[in-house]
C-alpha cells in the first residue's frame, strides 16, 4: 500500500509540476500584462500543490530534479506544448476541470495528508477553471481568427481526455482502501461542464478521437524531455546550489 | 503573540501575520510549537515568512520553538481580524468581506477602499500577489486592489 501511495501522490504531484513550469514559459510573453499575471499565479499555485504531494511520495526538491524522464508519472495532457494562446486555454480547460472535480472528491480521502492538501488546493483551483471558462468563452466566442484558434487548440488536448479518467491496478488498490477517487465516476460529470461552457462559447464539442496514453507508466511524448532539461539544468548542474 | 504581532506580511506589509491569521496556534510542551499555516499553496512569502518568524523568535530568546505547518483545515480569509481589514482598507486595498471566505475562492462585488463606491469593475481575476485581484473603481476611477475571499 504504501508504494501505491507514492505513486499516487507521484502522479498527482507531477501534474501540477509539469503543468506549472509550461505555464511559467508565458512569463513576459502573454498576450497582454493581466494574462501575464493570471498564467503565473496559476503557474505558482500549481508549483506548490506539487510541493505538497511530492512530499507525501519523497523529498520534493530531490523528486522534482533528480528524477529523469521515464519517471515521471503526469498525464499527456500536462505536457503539450503552450503553442499559442487558444491552445494553452484549451489545455487548462480540460485538466482545471479535471482537477476541482477529483480534489472535490479527495478532500472526503481516508489519507489525511491527501485530504488536507486537496482541501487546499481545491478552492485555488476552482478559481482556475472560472478564468478558463471565460477565456473558452471569450475567445469562441469573439473575432473569426480567436473562433478558429480556440477551435484547433480544442482539437488538439481533445486526445488527451481519455487517460484523465484511466484506472490501473494501482489506482483499482488505493480505490478499495478508500485513499485514492474512482476517477471514473466524474467523467460524465466532466463531460457535462466542458459541454457547457463549450455551448456558451457557441463552440461545438470535438469529435471523440483515439486516446493518446501513457503518460502514467513514464511513457512521454519528446516533448517532456525538454521541458525537464530547461527546468532542471541548474541543480543538476550545481548540486546543491542555494540562493 | 504580542511578539509575532510585530512581524509583517512580506508583501503587505501593512499588517502582520497574526492579523492575518497565518499563526494559527501555539501548542505547549516541551519543546512549544508554533503552528503556522500558509494562505496560498504556491504564495512564494511562505518561506521568508517563516525565516522572518524564526529570526523574531530567536532575538526575543525563544529559539527553542518549533515551527510547524499545518495545512488543515484550509486557511480563510474569515481568520484576518476585523483590524487587520481596517488596515488593509487604510493600505488601499479593500478586504475580504467577513464570511465571505466560504469553500471557494468567492466573487463578491469590491469597494473602493478610496471613496467606498461600489460601482466597481474587475479589471483582472489575479494580480500582483496570489490573494488579491485588480479592480477599478467608477467613481473615483482609481484602480485598486481586492483581497480575493477565500
Amino acid at each position: 500500500m504504501q508504494a501505491d501511495l507514492r505513486e499516487f501522490a507521484l502522479r498527482l504531484g507531477d501534474d501540477s509540476l509539469v503543468l506549472g513550469q509550461r505555464l511559467s514559459e508565458w512569463c513576459g510573453h502573454a498576450p497582454m500584462l493581466e494574462l501575464d499575471l493570471s498564467l503565473a499565479n496559476i503557474a505558482l499555485d500549481l508549483v506548490g500543490q506539487a510541493t505538497h504531494f511530492l512530499s507525501l511520495a519523497g523529498d520534493a526538491d530531490q523528486l522534482a530534479f533528480h528524477r529523469d524522464v521515464l519517471d515521471f508519472k503526469n498525464c499527456l495532457l500536462v505536457e503539450q506544448p503552450n503553442e499559442d494562446f487558444a491552445q494553452t486555454v484549451a489545455r487548462q480547460f480540460l485538466f482545471s476541470n479535471w482537477q476541482e472535480l477529483t480534489l472535490r472528491e479527495l478532500i472526503g480521502s481516508k489519507h489525511p495528508g491527501l485530504a488536507a492538501i486537496a482541501a487546499k488546493a481545491f478552492k485555488e483551483v476552482a478559481y482556475h477553471v472560472r478564468f478558463t471558462d471565460e477565456w473558452v468563452v471569450r475567445l469562441g466566442d469573439g473575432t473569426q481568427e480567436s473562433r478558429a484558434r480556440m477551435t484547433r487548440g480544442l482539437e488538439w488536448v481533445w486526445r488527451f481526455g481519455d487517460e484523465l479518467f484511466d484506472v490501473d491496478p494501482v489506482l483499482e488498490r488505493l480505490i478499495v482502501a478508500g485513499i485514492a477517487v474512482d476517477v471514473r465516476d466524474l467523467r460524465s460529470e466532466w463531460e457535462a461542464r466542458l459541454g457547457k461552457t463549450l455551448a456558451r462559447a457557441t463552440l461545438d464539442v470535438p469529435k471523440p478521437r483515439r486516446g493518446a496514453r501513457g503518460g502514467r507508466i513514464g511513457h512521454h511524448s519528446e516533448h517532456l524531455g525538454h521541458l525537464l532539461a530547461q527546468m532542471q539544468f541548474l541543480p543538476r548542474a550545481y548540486p546543491g546550489a542555494s540562493w | 503573540m504580542d511578539l509575532l504581532a510585530g512581524v509583517p506580511d512580506p508583501e503587505i506589509p501593512c499588517v502582520s501575520i497574526v492579523d492575518l491569521g497565518i499563526v494559527r496556534d501555539v501548542r505547549e510542551g516541551d519543546p512549544q510549537t508554533l503552528i503556522i499555516t500558509p494562505t496560498y499553496t504556491g504564495c512564494p512569502a511562505t518561506h521568508a515568512i517563516q525565516q522572518m518568524i524564526r529570526v523574531a523568535l530567536d532575538e526575543a530568546g525563544f529559539s527553542k520553538v518549533e515551527i510547524l505547518t499545518e495545512l488543515a483545515p484550509p486557511w480563510t480569509t474569515d481568520w484576518i481580524t476585523d483590524a487587520g481589514r481596517e488596515k488593509l482598507r487604510v493600505y488601499g486595498i479593500d478586504p475580504p468581506a467577513k464570511g465571505a471566505g466560504q469553500h471557494t475562492l468567492s466573487d463578491d462585488a469590491a469597494q473602493c477602499p478610496r471613496c467606498r463606491s461600489e460601482r466597481t469593475q474587475m479589471i483582472s481575476r489575479f494580480g500582483s500577489t496570489p490573494c488579491k485581484a485588480l479592480h477599478r473603481c467608477l467613481d473615483c476611477l482609481e484602480p485598486f486592489d481586492k483581497f480575493k475571499c477565500h
